[in-house]
This record gives structure tokens, C-alpha cells and sequence, in this order.
């Protein structure tokens, strides 16, 4: 693992985070050429679910990358969060535009009724908003401009990952294995954190 | 004895001729047309309130694209997980306020009685729906073989908890109280329009979409229409149904199809019509009571339907 540097640890990451993409690009040339062959009865529906997923798994893969690089002591893994976390935008972002133009197709009525009555699709936004502002503010001008309050804005993560995971579970109608499984992984994560900052405050008080 | 007299069918009920030459045309060229001709021959046709641009859903989308939490929550899953279920020896237990209870042989059940072909639209609550030719047998019929008594104000039914072969009933995280309870006030039931499913496309009802037989009250959401039935209960008291009892601020007793009252998390004012093109749904409005409200709102006169959803 040591043998990976900064420069192949992003290859290798743009290799296997642009792997659903590019199968997405294969099923859409299939269902182009054969209606209803790849993408199922509902092509739309079948698009939005699978970049709406692969955006949460993308989203939660951004929010292990700190306590990652921290429990395996390797630091190119924290020059490559950024990445991911943008290979998370890039996937929400076709999912939100796929919402927009196959599903209700640009009809805005419809789009701010979903957004005032349907909590889930709330949800999904607030956490799209999230992504939205740390991917705008992710380059290192922005880093340099807002200085600490760019820390502060990128706890954005925290909210992004948490109102993804209930995006998920308020639409379904029963709870199922991949909604438990996302539920885990986040509540994973949280408590992790938690320790981990409840540990250093102990150390830092001990310190003192 | 039984006599069966032909139901009342008022002329909306009636197939209009464009239909029924698409239908011939799709008939045509499905694989069924050899068994349809000899099913459908014996038996009457109809095609209750069906318009112009109704087209009947493919077979292979009825057949491998639904829900059937039983074999679990994908609409891939009863089609690749349904091949499991036996439905042969197939017992029905009636019980409750009627005159002839007990275990009965499907096969008894249905003696005698002949499937009619029923071209319905089905909407489900989750806003997509499809058209299929069912092949049932009035529920009425069914029911009155076992003679219920004037206590009798509403009908149960359940589906088969065999986790051996339900794959879903096995779900460590479903929240679902196994068996599948549905129910219907009296009147419903014996509504011409409400049928005992035991066949599609003319050809025996697959396991995935219920067999040996299912409910098909086609002006409620798809919910209602239980499938692979082992119970029937008559009782004085409303039953509560299974979704009502997981979510009941989202799923009601009736079900009625209502585009005005909406699901808590999304609208019933459109459907998806399967099957739909990778840049457009095919959104079509959902009408009243699925479009059968001429022949079935008089069983509602004077209900607030926001209230009783």
C-alpha cells in the first residue's frame, strides 16, 4: 500500500469511481437501440434510483475517508478526498438533473410541490445543497479565501451523508437490507467521529 | 345450489370497437392466441370503462415487473424468486360469519365456476399502473358458495405464510406482520367488477402474480388485490389491512384510487403508464376511482373520501 502514491492512489480511484458511469453508458446504448431491453419497464425510474444510489454510496465513501486516512496513518488518502467527494456531486448532480428533466420533466410546479409536501425529496435537496456549496468552494482558491470558515463549511459532509441516508429510508414504503446497510454505515461513521473527538478533548484536558 | 345469473353490465362497460380490434391485434400476435380461443370462447368479455388509449401492457412486464413483497421488495424479485411457491395442494380455510365453514380443495371452490376475461386498468399505489386481461371469476359467485350470514358486513382474506418458500416472509428487516391481509366491505365484494383472478393473457396465473388466485378489485389501489389466498373471513368488524396497520396515516382501509387525496410522500394526481421510454414516463392523469367511478362512486354516496382513504 506504501508503493501508492498521491498520483496512482487518484488513478486508480478515477478508475473505480467512473466504473458505474460508464456501465450506465452501456445500458443506455442498450435500452436506445431496444426500448425497455437494460433499463426495464421504467427506463426513468431505473436511471434515477441507479445514479440516486451510486451518489449515496459515493457520498458515505467521502465521509470514510478521514477516519480512514487517520486509523491507517496514511496521509495521500486525505489529498484524495476531494476527488471522491466530487465523483459523489458528479453522481447526485446526474440524479438531480434526471429528477428534473426524465421525471417531472422541467415542470416547476411540480417541482416545488415535491419540495414543500414530500419530506423525502426535502431531504434530498437539503443534502444536494450541501454538496452543492462544498463542491463550489472544493478548490483551493476558495480554501485559501475563506480560511477557517471553509473548515466550517465543509462539516457540510455530516449533513449531506445523513440527509442522503433518510432521502432513502423516507421513500421507501418497508425497510429493506441496502436501507439498513446505508443506515449502518452512516451511524458507523458518526460514532466514530464521536469517539474519536471525545477521546482527543480527554487527551487535550489531561494535557492541560 | 348456485344459479348464476349474467351480471348487469351497464353499456360504459362495454368495449369500444378500437379497443377491442387492438385487442385482437395484440391477441394476434401473442403466443396465447392458441389457448385464448378456446378460453375465451366459452366465456364473456369485458373491458369495464377501458379508453381510447389504453393499451394492453405486455405480457412479459405484467408477468416480471410487480410487486409481491412475499418473494421481496424489488419488482424484479417475485419473478425470479416465485418458482419456489407449491400451489398444489392448494386449501382455502372459511371461517367467520357464514353458514358453510371449514378447510375446502381450491379446485372445489372454483368447480363450475367459469373465468371470464377482464381487461382492467391497475394502478398502483406507488403511481404506476398498466392495463391486463385477467381471466377471474366474479368474487360474488365465490362468496355466496358459502352462504354468509346477515353478520356478515365485511370479508378477509390472507395470503400463505410459508417462509420455506417466501423468501420476503424470511426478511430480517421488513417491518410487515406476516400473512398479507386485505379486506372489503361486503358491498365491494360483491360488486360486478370485483373478480377472482385465476389467469392471465389466457393462460394460468403465474406464481408472481398470485397464484392459484388473487383479488382484482380494479378501482383500488393494487394493494387491495391480495394474492396466493388461503383465508377467507366473514366478520361483523372492519378488518385492518396489512399496510394499514404498518403506515395506517399512509394507507387506509378503502384504497379507493383518488387523484385528489394525495400519499403523505408523493402524489396521486398522475401515473406512470408501463411501459415508458428512457426520456418520457408517460404520465397520464389518474382518474377517480381508476376511471370505474360510474359504476362503483354510488358505493361511497356520502363519504368524506379524505377521511376514509
Amino acid at each position: 500500500m506504501r508503493a501508492l502514491n498521491v498520483r496512482r492512489l487518484k488513478a486508480l480511484l478515477w478508475a473505480i469511481l467512473s466504473a458505474p458511469l460508464l456501465w450506465l453508458l452501456v445500458l443506455i446504448s442498450q435500452e436506445l437501440r431496444q426500448p425497455n431491453s437494460a433499463l426495464g419497464p421504467e427506463p426513468s425510474e431505473a436511471l434515477l434510483h441507479y445514479l440516486g444510489e451510486w451518489a449515496l454510496v459515493m457520498l458515505l465513501l467521502a465521509f470514510a475517508v478521514s477516519p480512514l486516512r487517520r486509523r491507517l496513518h496514511w496521509p495521500p488518502l486525505g489529498q484524495a478526498r476531494r476527488l471522491v467527494g466530487l465523483f459523489a456531486f458528479t453522481y447526485a448532480t446526474l440524479h438531480v438533473l434526471t429528477y428534473l428533466g426524465l421525471y417531472v420533466q422541467f415542470q416547476l410546479a411540480e417541482v416545488i410541490d415535491d419540495f414543500v409536501h414530500r419530506p423525502y425529496i426535502t431531504a434530498g435537496m437539503v443534502a444536494f445543497g450541501a454538496l452543492l456549496l462544498m463542491a463550489i468552494t472544493s478548490t483551493q482558491g476558495w480554501r485559501r479565501r475563506l480560511k477557517r470558515r471553509w473548515q466550517q463549511l465543509h462539516r457540510g459532509i455530516y449533513v449531506a451523508a445523513a440527509f442522503a441516508v433518510i432521502h432513502l429510508l423516507w421513500l421507501r414504503k418497508d425497510n429493506t437490507l441496502d436501507s439498513a446497510l446505508y443506515l449502518s454505515v452512516l451511524i458507523f461513521l458518526l460514532v466514530e467521529r464521536a469517539v474519536f473527538y471525545w477521546q482527543q478533548r480527554q487527551s487535550r484536558e489531561l494535557g492541560s | 345450489m348456485l344459479i348464476r345469473k349474467p351480471a348487469d353490465i351497464p353499456t360504459s362497460e362495454i368495449t369500444p370497437e378500437t379497443v377491442y380490434q387492438q385487442r385482437r391485434t395484440f391477441m394476434g400476435q401473442s403466443a396465447a392466441l392458441i389457448a385464448g380461443v378456446g378460453l375465451t370462447a366459452a366465456s364473456s368479455r369485458v373491458s369495464a370503462g377501458l379508453q381510447e388509449d389504453d393499451e394492453i401492457t405486455p405480457e412479459q412486464i405484467v408477468t416480471q415487473y410487480n410487486n409481491f413483497y412475499e418473494f421481496g421488495t424489488d419488482k424484479s424479485d417475485p419473478y425470479a424468486n416465485a418458482g419456489a411457491l407449491t400451489t398444489d395442494p392448494w386449501t382455502v380455510s372459511v371461517s367467520g360469519a357464514a353458514k358453510k365453514t371449514g378447510d375446502f380443495a381450491f379446485e372445489d371452490v372454483i368447480k363450475g365456476l367459469t373465468p371470464e376475461e377482464r381487461i382492467y386498468r391497475f394502478r398502483c399505489v406507488e403511481a404506476w399502473s398498466m392495463v391486463v386481461p385477467w381471466m377471474g371469476i366474479p368474487l360474488k359467485s365465490i362468496l355466496q358458495q358459502f352462504e354468509p350470514t346477515g353478520d356478515a358486513k365485511y370479508v378477509a382474506f390472507k395470503t400463505l405464510y410459508r417462509p420455506e418458500e417466501m423468501v420476503g416472509q424470511r426478511s430480517f428487516f421488513s417491518s410487515i406482520d406476516w400473512p398479507y391481509v386485505e379486506g372489503l366491505r361486503m358491498d365491494e365484494a360483491y360488486h360486478p367488477l370485483s373478480i377472482m383472478v385465476t389467469g392471465l393473457y389466457g393462460k394460468e396465473l403465474p406464481n408472481q402474480n398470485g397464484a392459484p388466485w388473487r383479488l382484482m378489485v380494479p378501482w383500488k389501489y393494487g394493494f387491495k388485490s391480495i394474492k396466493s389466498i388461503v383465508s377467507i373471513h366473514f366478520s361483523e368488524r372492519q378488518p385492518v389491512n396489512t399496510w394499514q396497520a404498518l403506515a395506517a396515516h399512509e394507507y387506509g382501509f378503502y384504497a379507493n384510487v383518488n387523484p385528489a387525496v394525495d400519499h403523505p410522500r408523493w402524489s396521486q394526481a398522475s401515473e406512470r403508464r408501463l411501459p415508458s421510454s428512457i426520456f418520457n414516463p408517460n404520465r397520464r392523469p389518474t382518474l377517480p376511482f381508476n376511471g370505474y367511478a360510474d359504476e362503483v362512486a354510488e358505493l361511497y354516496r356520502g363519504m368524506d373520501l379524505r377521511k376514509f382513504y
